[in-house]
């Protein structure tokens, strides 16, 4: 088929624009960058503490990110209520934890203080997905993928007012671990505790979480169930029993970053799952949406963008106040990488190439 | 399956005109309507056809001899800030007990909306209250951000409201638009809560050096920049003003820039959920370990020391005086602890009863009761009678309203939290308050 001179240069026009436009982001972040180094306003031990801040908040993010990612690869489905659940994790770990600090149990061991609520939450946040996955999503599976989209919308709000009927609109305080409190010197770097060992535990949990899915039989059915869910039924594999533990697993994820969370910010509310699974949602689809490996590297760049970009590139353009926009650093990167990456950092792995 | 979607369409929206008519009224009738059967068909008054012919600009409320009078709360009833907006409701309530639950022998019925304390949800909560017929009156709101977004719709419904809590300098400036003809407030103007603050932290606490923390909201940023400009005006220097979305939870890189600029004092005038997480996590950043805190009426509430934790102990809160109520301010605390037990809840619950009770006095000033009971209320005129209340004795003060609708009397304190624990907060207490007044 011809393509028109008019056709031609209408392309020529619009990829132009695309270009000017990543020209332009790359020199205003380079200009921001060089002006804030060479204004000298931090010193390297607070760029240490920025980047320290990111990761930790990012491995929460990359955590729930798993989840969304999962889900994606297994259904080809955002399941919207996933913060919902994150939530619901961290409610389960405040019930938990505030039972226990009444005793005295967190003071006198806080290794288990820290690891009884997170195993608790896993378990309570597993439940719950698996019960909106039931109820939800299965009576749902053949139709359009619009329609599972909007049923999790719907489940999203239920858990949230559900939580608000039980437990009320103002927001909980979860009970600190004392010996988690202050900092360790690492590499004559002072760096907070409690950031330390979130980042290690989501790690953790996030290596755990690769090793069942890389290693183990259940991994490798959920693998090939996202591959493709008919040649995997056909293969034997209990579809439905996958599908189920992919969400249980999903939300295991989730419920640990949720009692993480509220460790860092010491706040439980009912509405507290909505904005970290928007980010976290961003950062699967801009690790690669589908993409095990791809939600950890996301959540940890969204993080770090997050917490180092307002300082290091728009103190230096001169806007002020620039951490009101570190969501709209967040949400300009997914921009970004959607329209010039789609398939995002690590690509979107939703189907390998056959022979 | 389209027979099947057609009968169900035809079964919702049959459903839907009945649930809307409701109430045994005839289904002929437009099922909009909030108010009961009183319409123009059948007239209730059996006497001699004189009835009161409304003639105000802005129409009038109809209200039967066996309903109540409707008048309705709208703030922040839920989320991280939902005690600010309970804390109000509670001065509402009781002064409608006060009054025995009637006004003009009518039963006074109290309903509340709920406005989150963003723009949004006061704009939804104002619609949803715009189209309320039977609204009298209303109390709030809460935030000054719900009334920046609801009051165009209240002041184009005839509706006038009196917002307790609500403290943004130029909402009741003489220059402030006519989207703003049905608002009034009880509550102090920040023109003088800034320079209160401005003044406590140059003079009583002697520091050169501020820097201010803002979270986006139209009350928090405008308080910040009275503070900032008082305390310059003073001799002081402002080394860092920083702002971060009302949903941020994660303080330390902002804080972090902030102690970059080496400040004695940092002032955040804030709501609860971001008042919280700074206080939290402020000591945690170099620099900032030994900086003097101070916020303001937005996080006057228990709820802070719950989110802040230990660290708000020795913190500073600026907030209306109590002890400079003129009126009987004991008395309600008594009532207070009668009707709800355990303290008071955050700063304005006194300013809510001062605002119902002008609302009523000035309802009971132009009301037109017929014999039979039925009332008519002509908004115009209610508001009216609202702006001109002169030498009101209320609890916080007496109150006179501008033309502009300020009828706060405004003496500003600030008051330090000695005690952590968030089950020790009295500030109400005479012999052991927390937090407690340390100047003036």
């Amino acid at each position: 088929m011809r393509t028109s001179l008019g056709e031609r240069l209408l392309d020529l026009a619009v990829s132009g624009v695309l270009w000017g436009f990543r020209i332009l982001l790359v020199a205003g972040i380079l200009i921001g960058t060089i002006a804030t180094v060479r204004a000298g306003k931090y010193t390297s031990e607070q760029w240490i503490d920025f980047v320290v801040f990111g990761i930790s908040q990012g491995s929460i993010y990359a955590l729930i990110a798993l989840g969304y990612t999962m889900v994606y690869g297994i259904l080809r489905m955002i399941n919207f209520a996933h913060g919902d659940i994150f939530m619901t994790g961290a409610f389960a770990g405040y019930f938990l934890a505030t039972w226990l600090n009444g005793t005295g149990f967190i003071d006198n061991n806080p290794v288990l203080g820290l690891v009884i609520p997170i195993l608790f939450a896993m378990i309570v946040a597993g439940g719950i997905a698996m019960l909106v996955e039931r109820i939800a999503y299965r009576p749902l599976r053949g139709a359009p993928r619009l329609v599972p989209l909007i049923s999790a919308i719907g489940a999203s709000f239920f858990l949230e007012y559900a939580f608000r009927g039980f437990f009320g609109p103002g927001v909980y305080a979860y009970p600190p671990i004392k010996a988690l409190e202050g900092e360790w010197n690492i590499l004559s770097v002072g760096i907070l505790k409690v950031q330390v060992v979130v980042a290690i535990a989501a790690f953790i949990m996030m290596a755990i979480l690769y090793f069942i899915v890389m290693f183990t039989k259940v991994g490798k059915a959920m693998r090939a169930v996202s591959e493709s869910k008919d040649t995997a039924a056909l293969m034997g594999i209990d579809v439905n029993r996958i599908i189920v533990s992919t969400f249980a697993l999903g939300a295991a994820m989730a419920g640990a970053a949720g009692v993480l969370y509220s460790l860092i910010y010491r706040q439980v509310g009912f509405l507290m799952g909505f904005t970290p699974g928007i980010k976290a949602f961003t950062a699967a689809v801009l690790g690669g949406i589908g993409n095990i490996p791809g939600a950890m590297v996301g959540g940890l760049v969204l993080g770090i963008f997050e917490s180092v970009g307002p300082s290091l590139f728009l103190e230096g353009l001169g806007i002020p106040r620039p951490y009101q926009l570190k969501d709209a650093i967040a949400f300009t990167m997914l921009v970004m990488i959607l329209l010039f990456r789609p398939s995002g950092i690590l690509g979107e792995r939703i189907t390998t190439k056959k022979a | 399956m389209k027979r099947l979607f057609t009968m169900l369409s035809l079964f919702v929206v049959a459903s839907m005109m009945l649930v809307a008519c409701g109430g045994g009224a005839t289904a002929t009738q437009a099922p909009v309507m909030t108010e009961a059967p009183v319409v123009t068909e059948a007239p209730i008054v059996t006497e001699a056809p004189a009835a009161y012919e409304c003639t105000d600009a802005l129409g009038c409320v109809t209200i039967a001899p066996d309903e109540p009078v409707h008048i309705a709360y709208w703030g922040v009833l839920s989320g991280a800030d939902a005690s600010l907006g309970e804390d109000s409701k509670r001065g509402v309530e009781i002064a409608i007990d006060d009054m025995g639950g009637k006004v003009l022998d009518h039963d006074i019925l109290l309903t509340t909306e709920d406005g989150g304390c963003t723009p949004e949800g006061g704009a939804t909560a104002a619609a949803k209250l715009a189209s309320d017929t039977s609204l009298v009156g209303l109390i709030g709101s809460s935030c000054s951000d719900e009334t920046v977004g609801g009051i165009a719709a209240i002041t184009n419904a005839g509706l006038t409201t009196i917002s307790p809590s609500n403290t943004r300098p130029v909402l009741t400036d003489p220059a402030r638009g006519p989207d703003y003809d049905g608002y009034a407030r009880t509550a102090h103007s920040d023109a003088f809560q800034g320079k209160a603050v401005a003044e406590f932290a140059y003079n009583f606490l002697g520091v050169r050096k501020a820097a201010t923390l803002h979270d986006g909201s139209a009350y928090a940023e405008a308080l910040q920049q009275v503070f900032a400009d008082n305390f310059v005006a003073l001799g002081g220097e402002i080394v860092a003003q920083e702002a971060v979305a009302k949903d941020a939870t994660d303080m330390k890189p902002v804080l972090t820039t902030i102690s970059a600029a080496g400040p004695e004092l940092l002032y955040y005038p804030v709501f609860v959920a971001v008042g919280g997480f700074v206080t939290a996590q402020i000591r945690d950043v170099a620099g900032l370990e030994d900086v003097k805190i101070i916020g303001s009426d937005g996080i006057f509430t228990a709820d802070l020391l719950k989110g802040g934790g230990a660290n708000t102990e020795g913190m500073y809160l600026s907030s209306p005086d109590f002890s400079a109520f003129t009126g009987d301010y004991a008395g309600f605390i008594e009532k207070h602890t009668a009707k709800y037990g355990g303290s008071t809840l955050s700063t304005f619950h006194a300013h809510a009863y001062d605002a119902t009770n002008i609302l009523f006095a000035a309802l009971e000033k132009v009301a037109v009761v017929e014999a039979d009971g039925t009332i008519y209320v002509p908004r115009q005129a209610l508001r009216e009678a609202i702006f001109a209340t002169k030498d009101f004795k209320g609890v916080t003060g007496t109150l006179s309203c501008s033309p502009s609708g300020d009828c706060g009397a405004p003496v500003i304190a600030v008051y330090e939290i000695v005690n952590s624990d968030p089950a020790s907060w009295n500030p109400a207490s005479a012999d052991a308050p927390n937090p407690k007044k340390v100047w003036p």
